[in-house]
Protein backbone atom coordinates (compact mmCIF):
# COMPACT_ATOMS: atom_id res chain seq x y z
CA UNK A 1 0.00 0.00 0.00
CA UNK A 2 1.63 3.16 -0.67
CA UNK A 3 1.49 5.90 1.49
CA UNK A 4 -0.12 9.63 0.87
CA UNK A 5 1.34 12.13 2.74
CA UNK A 6 -0.70 15.25 3.67
CA UNK A 7 -0.13 18.82 2.70
CA UNK A 8 -0.13 20.75 5.94
CA UNK A 9 -1.97 24.23 6.26
CA UNK A 10 1.23 25.90 6.53
CA UNK A 11 3.16 24.70 3.48
CA UNK A 12 3.65 28.03 2.40
CA UNK A 13 5.51 29.02 5.23
CA UNK A 14 8.03 26.27 5.03
CA UNK A 15 9.88 28.13 2.36
CA UNK A 16 10.68 31.53 1.32
CA UNK A 17 9.65 31.18 -2.30
CA UNK A 18 6.33 29.87 -1.25
CA UNK A 19 5.71 33.09 1.25
CA UNK A 20 6.48 35.25 -1.13
CA UNK A 21 4.71 33.31 -3.55
CA UNK A 22 1.37 34.32 -1.15
CA UNK A 23 2.38 37.57 -0.92
CA UNK A 24 2.00 38.23 -4.58
CA UNK A 25 -1.47 36.93 -4.37
CA UNK A 26 -2.56 38.77 -1.69
CA UNK A 27 -1.49 41.76 -2.93
CA UNK A 28 -3.68 41.88 -5.34
CA UNK A 29 -6.58 41.93 -2.97
CA UNK A 30 -4.82 45.86 -2.22
CA UNK A 31 -4.73 45.99 -6.05
CA UNK A 32 -8.97 45.97 -6.09
CA UNK A 33 -9.80 47.38 -3.05
CA UNK A 34 -7.85 50.30 -4.85
CA UNK A 35 -9.26 50.38 -7.96
CA UNK A 36 -12.83 50.17 -5.90
CA UNK A 37 -12.19 53.28 -3.96
CA UNK A 38 -11.21 54.92 -7.21
CA UNK A 39 -14.63 53.92 -8.49
CA UNK A 40 -16.06 55.31 -5.48
CA UNK A 41 -14.38 58.74 -5.71
CA UNK A 42 -15.73 58.79 -9.38
CA UNK A 43 -19.11 57.64 -8.14
CA UNK A 44 -18.79 60.99 -5.70
CA UNK A 45 -17.54 63.14 -8.27
CA UNK A 46 -20.58 62.03 -9.75
CA UNK A 47 -23.00 63.03 -7.23
CA UNK A 48 -22.09 66.85 -6.80
CA UNK A 49 -19.62 68.99 -5.70
CA UNK A 50 -20.16 68.01 -1.47
CA UNK A 51 -20.17 64.35 -1.93
CA UNK A 52 -17.13 65.17 -3.60
CA UNK A 53 -15.71 67.05 -1.39
CA UNK A 54 -16.54 64.88 1.56
CA UNK A 55 -14.99 62.45 -0.16
CA UNK A 56 -11.49 63.92 -0.27
CA UNK A 57 -12.38 65.22 3.64
CA UNK A 58 -11.84 61.39 4.07
CA UNK A 59 -8.76 61.20 1.85
CA UNK A 60 -6.76 63.61 3.83
CA UNK A 61 -6.80 62.16 6.95
CA UNK A 62 -3.64 60.89 8.26
CA UNK A 63 -5.56 57.34 8.67
CA UNK A 64 -6.32 57.59 4.78
CA UNK A 65 -2.06 58.79 4.77
CA UNK A 66 -1.21 55.46 6.69
CA UNK A 67 -3.42 53.35 3.92
CA UNK A 68 -2.60 54.69 0.76
CA UNK A 69 1.51 54.48 1.98
CA UNK A 70 0.56 50.46 2.70
CA UNK A 71 -1.11 50.52 -0.32
CA UNK A 72 1.49 51.89 -2.28
CA UNK A 73 3.73 48.92 -1.34
CA UNK A 74 1.61 46.35 -1.69
CA UNK A 75 0.87 47.68 -5.73
CA UNK A 76 4.49 48.17 -6.03
CA UNK A 77 5.48 44.56 -4.43
CA UNK A 78 2.75 43.49 -6.92
CA UNK A 79 3.75 45.17 -10.37
CA UNK A 80 7.70 44.46 -9.63
CA UNK A 81 6.99 40.53 -9.22
CA UNK A 82 4.95 40.26 -12.28
CA UNK A 83 7.25 42.74 -14.66
CA UNK A 84 10.01 40.81 -13.24
CA UNK A 85 8.45 37.45 -14.73
CA UNK A 86 7.14 39.17 -17.97
CA UNK A 87 10.15 37.69 -19.68
CA UNK A 88 8.86 33.97 -19.55
CA UNK A 89 5.55 34.81 -21.04
CA UNK A 90 6.68 36.69 -23.62
CA UNK A 91 9.30 35.47 -25.79
CA UNK A 92 10.50 36.83 -29.15
CA UNK A 93 13.08 35.88 -31.21
CA UNK A 94 15.20 38.17 -33.44
CA UNK A 95 16.53 35.71 -36.23
CA UNK A 96 17.53 32.76 -34.00
CA UNK A 97 18.45 35.22 -30.68
CA UNK A 98 16.34 35.01 -28.18
CA UNK A 99 15.07 39.06 -26.71
CA UNK A 100 17.25 39.08 -23.51
CA UNK A 101 14.69 38.87 -20.26
CA UNK A 102 16.25 42.54 -19.39
CA UNK A 103 14.50 43.59 -22.58
CA UNK A 104 11.78 42.51 -22.04
CA UNK A 105 11.01 43.29 -18.52
CA UNK A 106 12.53 46.87 -18.92
CA UNK A 107 9.81 47.38 -21.75
CA UNK A 108 7.44 47.03 -18.68
CA UNK A 109 8.94 49.09 -16.75
CA UNK A 110 9.90 51.81 -19.31
CA UNK A 111 6.04 52.15 -20.05
CA UNK A 112 5.51 52.42 -16.43
CA UNK A 113 7.76 55.09 -16.15
CA UNK A 114 6.00 56.73 -18.78
CA UNK A 115 2.85 56.47 -17.79
CA UNK A 116 3.81 57.63 -14.17
CA UNK A 117 5.39 60.49 -15.66
CA UNK A 118 2.26 61.23 -17.79
CA UNK A 119 0.07 61.20 -14.61
CA UNK A 120 2.32 62.99 -12.92
CA UNK A 121 2.57 65.61 -15.18
CA UNK A 122 -1.00 66.15 -16.04
CA UNK A 123 -1.83 66.33 -12.35
CA UNK A 124 1.03 68.72 -11.52
CA UNK A 125 2.51 70.31 -14.25
CA UNK A 126 0.29 71.66 -15.92
CA UNK A 127 -0.39 74.20 -12.92
CA UNK A 128 -3.99 72.84 -12.12
CA UNK A 129 -4.37 71.66 -8.42
CA UNK A 130 -7.16 69.08 -7.81
CA UNK B 1 39.18 11.82 14.13
CA UNK B 2 37.41 11.55 10.71
CA UNK B 3 34.38 14.12 9.80
CA UNK B 4 31.13 12.66 9.67
CA UNK B 5 27.45 13.98 8.48
CA UNK B 6 24.54 12.95 9.78
CA UNK B 7 21.62 12.16 7.55
CA UNK B 8 18.13 11.44 8.47
CA UNK B 9 16.33 9.03 5.93
CA UNK B 10 12.62 8.51 5.50
CA UNK B 11 11.52 5.85 6.04
CA UNK B 12 8.55 3.24 5.05
CA UNK B 13 7.82 0.18 5.31
CA UNK B 14 4.18 -1.05 4.24
CA UNK B 15 4.59 -4.24 6.03
CA UNK B 16 6.26 -3.10 9.26
CA UNK B 17 4.60 0.74 9.62
CA UNK B 18 1.30 2.02 8.99
CA UNK B 19 3.22 5.65 8.96
CA UNK B 20 6.48 6.71 7.96
CA UNK B 21 9.55 7.80 10.16
CA UNK B 22 12.72 9.09 10.44
CA UNK B 23 15.84 7.08 10.71
CA UNK B 24 19.63 8.80 11.22
CA UNK B 25 22.67 7.38 10.02
CA UNK B 26 25.95 8.78 11.11
CA UNK B 27 28.44 8.71 7.90
CA UNK B 28 31.89 9.69 6.59
CA UNK B 29 31.83 13.33 5.84
CA UNK B 30 33.95 13.14 1.96
CA UNK B 31 34.11 16.50 0.07
CA UNK B 32 33.75 14.58 -3.30
CA UNK B 33 30.69 13.17 -2.16
CA UNK B 34 26.92 13.79 -3.27
CA UNK B 35 24.25 13.01 -1.49
CA UNK B 36 23.63 9.81 -3.40
CA UNK B 37 27.00 8.65 -2.52
CA UNK B 38 26.32 8.84 1.79
CA UNK B 39 22.41 6.91 0.73
CA UNK B 40 24.29 4.28 -1.24
CA UNK B 41 27.29 3.88 1.79
CA UNK B 42 24.35 3.64 3.92
CA UNK B 43 22.78 1.26 1.91
CA UNK B 44 26.52 -0.90 1.84
CA UNK B 45 27.53 -0.56 5.15
CA UNK B 46 25.23 0.37 7.48
CA UNK B 47 21.69 -0.68 6.65
CA UNK B 48 20.59 -2.65 3.58
CA UNK B 49 17.06 -2.39 3.80
CA UNK B 50 17.00 1.21 2.62
CA UNK B 51 15.10 1.50 -0.87
CA UNK B 52 15.96 4.14 -3.35
CA UNK B 53 15.87 4.54 -6.97
CA UNK B 54 19.15 5.75 -9.16
CA UNK B 55 21.20 4.85 -11.90
CA UNK B 56 23.25 7.24 -14.07
CA UNK B 57 25.09 9.14 -11.00
CA UNK B 58 25.74 12.09 -13.31
CA UNK B 59 22.46 13.68 -13.53
CA UNK B 60 21.06 12.17 -17.08
CA UNK B 61 18.65 9.71 -16.35
CA UNK B 62 16.51 11.87 -13.62
CA UNK B 63 15.68 8.82 -11.04
CA UNK B 64 17.53 9.88 -8.10
CA UNK B 65 15.33 13.04 -7.54
CA UNK B 66 14.56 12.99 -3.72
CA UNK B 67 13.19 16.04 -1.08
CA UNK B 68 16.59 17.41 0.67
CA UNK B 69 16.11 19.53 3.48
CA UNK B 70 12.70 19.87 1.75
CA UNK B 71 13.79 20.83 -1.54
CA UNK B 72 13.60 18.63 -4.50
CA UNK B 73 16.78 18.14 -5.72
CA UNK B 74 19.19 15.29 -7.70
CA UNK B 75 20.83 13.61 -5.16
CA UNK B 76 23.61 12.69 -7.30
CA UNK B 77 24.02 16.62 -8.01
CA UNK B 78 23.79 17.54 -4.07
CA UNK B 79 27.10 17.60 -2.85
CA UNK B 80 27.68 17.11 1.18
CA UNK B 81 29.82 20.01 1.86
CA UNK B 82 26.65 22.27 0.94
CA UNK B 83 24.96 21.26 3.56
CA UNK B 84 28.35 20.45 6.32
CA UNK B 85 28.33 20.63 9.16
CA UNK B 86 24.18 20.79 8.97
CA UNK B 87 22.93 17.53 9.22
CA UNK B 88 20.99 16.54 5.92
CA UNK B 89 17.16 15.29 5.69
CA UNK B 90 16.34 12.75 2.42
CA UNK B 91 12.38 12.17 1.68
CA UNK B 92 10.98 11.03 -1.35
CA UNK B 93 9.49 13.59 -3.43
CA UNK B 94 6.69 14.99 -2.61
CA UNK B 95 3.41 15.23 -3.98
CA UNK B 96 3.48 11.79 -4.63
CA UNK B 97 2.45 8.25 -2.98
CA UNK B 98 5.29 6.75 -1.28
CA UNK B 99 5.82 2.94 -1.99
CA UNK B 100 8.50 2.38 0.09
CA UNK B 101 11.11 4.52 1.97
CA UNK B 102 12.27 6.52 -0.40
CA UNK B 103 10.77 5.34 -3.53
CA UNK B 104 7.48 7.17 -4.69
CA UNK B 105 4.86 5.61 -6.88
CA UNK B 106 5.52 7.77 -10.38
CA UNK B 107 2.51 6.11 -12.22
CA UNK B 108 0.24 9.10 -12.38
CA UNK B 109 3.18 11.08 -13.87
CA UNK B 110 3.70 9.05 -16.57
CA UNK B 111 0.27 8.92 -17.76
CA UNK B 112 0.46 12.09 -17.66
CA UNK B 113 2.96 12.66 -19.59
CA UNK B 114 1.01 10.29 -22.23
CA UNK B 115 -2.25 12.19 -22.12
CA UNK B 116 -0.25 14.64 -23.81
CA UNK B 117 0.67 13.00 -27.38
CA UNK B 118 4.08 13.39 -26.86
CA UNK B 119 5.59 12.26 -30.26
CA UNK B 120 4.88 14.48 -33.79
CA UNK B 121 1.61 14.65 -35.04
CA UNK B 122 0.87 15.01 -38.69
CA UNK B 123 -2.26 15.61 -40.38
CA UNK B 124 -4.00 13.08 -42.23
CA UNK B 125 -2.50 12.71 -45.88
CA UNK B 126 0.49 15.03 -44.84
CA UNK B 127 2.61 12.11 -43.47
CA UNK B 128 6.07 12.14 -45.19
CA UNK B 129 6.63 8.79 -47.17
CA UNK B 130 9.61 7.13 -45.78
CA UNK B 131 11.36 7.54 -49.30
CA UNK B 132 11.20 11.30 -49.45
CA UNK B 133 13.30 11.64 -46.58
CA UNK B 134 13.33 13.52 -42.80
CA UNK B 135 11.74 16.51 -42.51
CA UNK B 136 14.12 19.29 -42.85
CA UNK B 137 14.62 21.76 -39.93
CA UNK B 138 16.47 25.30 -39.68
CA UNK B 139 18.61 25.87 -36.47
CA UNK B 140 16.13 28.80 -35.42
CA UNK B 141 12.99 26.36 -35.61
CA UNK B 142 15.31 23.68 -33.48
CA UNK B 143 15.89 27.01 -30.67
CA UNK B 144 11.95 26.96 -30.68
CA UNK B 145 11.01 23.69 -28.80
CA UNK B 146 14.93 22.71 -27.60
CA UNK B 147 15.07 24.09 -24.54
CA UNK B 148 11.54 22.13 -23.91
CA UNK B 149 13.64 19.10 -25.31
CA UNK B 150 16.41 18.91 -22.35
CA UNK B 151 13.83 17.30 -19.82
CA UNK B 152 14.93 14.01 -17.88
CA UNK B 153 11.25 13.01 -16.27
CA UNK B 154 12.81 13.77 -12.89
CA UNK B 155 10.12 14.82 -11.53
CA UNK B 156 11.86 17.55 -9.16
CA UNK B 157 9.11 20.05 -10.76
CA UNK B 158 6.20 18.45 -9.60
CA UNK B 159 7.41 17.99 -5.74
CA UNK B 160 8.42 21.65 -5.61
CA UNK B 161 4.51 22.32 -7.09
CA UNK B 162 2.49 23.35 -4.32
CA UNK B 163 -0.66 23.15 -6.76
CA UNK B 164 0.01 19.84 -7.63
CA UNK B 165 0.72 18.45 -4.21
CA UNK B 166 -2.94 20.32 -3.39
CA UNK B 167 -4.42 18.71 -6.33
CA UNK B 168 -2.82 15.84 -8.32
CA UNK B 169 -5.11 16.16 -10.90
CA UNK B 170 -3.12 18.91 -12.06
CA UNK B 171 -1.50 18.01 -15.78
CA UNK B 172 1.68 19.78 -14.55
CA UNK B 173 4.58 21.34 -15.12
CA UNK B 174 6.60 19.00 -17.24
CA UNK B 175 4.25 17.22 -19.47
CA UNK B 176 2.78 20.69 -20.58
CA UNK B 177 6.74 21.48 -20.88
CA UNK B 178 6.62 18.79 -23.17
CA UNK B 179 3.23 19.16 -24.86
CA UNK B 180 4.88 22.88 -26.08
CA UNK B 181 8.33 21.03 -27.02
CA UNK B 182 5.87 19.22 -29.80
CA UNK B 183 3.51 22.37 -30.12
CA UNK B 184 6.54 24.65 -30.85
CA UNK B 185 8.25 22.00 -33.22
CA UNK B 186 7.70 23.17 -36.93
CA UNK B 187 7.49 19.40 -38.26
CA UNK B 188 3.99 18.89 -35.89
CA UNK B 189 0.49 19.26 -36.68
CA UNK B 190 -0.78 18.55 -33.73
CA UNK B 191 -1.43 21.19 -31.77
CA UNK B 192 -5.39 21.31 -32.11
CA UNK B 193 -5.00 17.79 -30.50
CA UNK B 194 -2.98 18.53 -27.47
CA UNK B 195 -5.06 21.61 -26.68
CA UNK B 196 -7.87 19.65 -25.16
CA UNK B 197 -5.91 18.51 -22.25
CA UNK B 198 -3.63 21.34 -22.25
CA UNK B 199 -5.78 24.15 -22.35
CA UNK B 200 -8.77 22.34 -19.98
CA UNK B 201 -9.01 23.28 -16.51
CA UNK B 202 -6.82 20.81 -15.25
CA UNK B 203 -4.56 22.12 -17.35
CA UNK B 204 -2.50 25.29 -17.90
CA UNK B 205 -5.73 27.31 -16.24
CA UNK B 206 -4.59 25.38 -12.57
CA UNK B 207 -1.10 27.02 -12.54
CA UNK B 208 -1.22 30.08 -10.33
CA UNK B 209 2.65 30.87 -11.52
CA UNK B 210 4.81 30.04 -8.43
CA UNK B 211 7.84 29.46 -10.95
CA UNK B 212 9.24 26.90 -8.29
CA UNK B 213 9.18 24.11 -11.13
CA UNK B 214 11.63 26.47 -13.23
CA UNK B 215 13.52 27.32 -9.86
CA UNK B 216 14.37 23.71 -8.87
CA UNK B 217 14.95 22.63 -12.47
CA UNK B 218 18.26 21.12 -13.26
CA UNK B 219 18.15 21.19 -17.30
CA UNK B 220 17.10 24.64 -17.16
CA UNK B 221 14.15 23.58 -19.06
CA UNK B 222 11.80 26.11 -17.74
CA UNK B 223 8.29 24.53 -17.45
CA UNK B 224 6.61 27.74 -15.70
CA UNK B 225 7.65 29.43 -18.84
CA UNK B 226 6.37 26.87 -20.90
CA UNK B 227 3.07 26.94 -19.00
CA UNK B 228 2.24 30.92 -19.26
CA UNK B 229 3.23 30.73 -22.98
CA UNK B 230 0.60 27.76 -23.62
CA UNK B 231 -1.68 30.37 -21.62
CA UNK B 232 -0.82 33.47 -24.10
CA UNK B 233 -1.65 31.32 -26.86
CA UNK B 234 -4.59 29.27 -25.34
CA UNK B 235 -6.08 32.85 -24.71
CA UNK B 236 -5.02 34.20 -27.93
CA UNK B 237 -7.00 31.22 -29.71
CA UNK B 238 -10.06 31.95 -27.38
CA UNK B 239 -10.00 35.70 -28.91
CA UNK B 240 -9.26 34.37 -32.68
CA UNK B 241 -12.67 32.33 -31.87
CA UNK B 242 -14.41 34.62 -30.83
CA UNK B 243 -14.10 37.70 -33.12
CA UNK B 244 -13.80 34.50 -36.25
CA UNK B 245 -15.78 32.16 -35.78
CA UNK B 246 -15.73 31.25 -39.49
CA UNK B 247 -11.94 30.53 -39.25
CA UNK B 248 -10.62 27.55 -39.03
CA UNK B 249 -7.17 27.22 -36.92
CA UNK B 250 -4.01 25.72 -38.48
S1 LIG C 1 21.33 9.11 -10.75
FE1 LIG C 1 20.75 9.65 -12.77
S2 LIG C 1 20.14 11.71 -12.51
FE2 LIG C 1 20.93 11.22 -10.56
Amino acid sequence: MSYIRKVPNTWWLQRKPYFLFIVRELTSVAVAGYCGFLLYLMYALSKGPDEYSAAIGLITSPASYTLHMIGLLLVLYHTITWFNVTPKVLVFHLGEEKVPAVIIAGAHYAGWLATSALVAWLLLGTGTSV
Amino acid sequence: MAKTIELEIFRYRPEEESEPTLQSYEVPFNEEWVVLDAINYIKDEIDGTISHRWSCRMGVCGSCGMMINRVPRLTCAAFLKEYYPRKIRVEPLDGFPVERDLVTDMDMFVSKLTDVSPWIIRNEGEEKPVEEGTYLQSPGELAEYKQYSMCINCMLCYAACPVFALDTNFLGPAAIALGQRYNMDSRDQGRDQRQEVIASHDGVWHCTFVGECSAVCPKDVDPAGAIQRAKLSSTADYFKDLLMPWGKRK
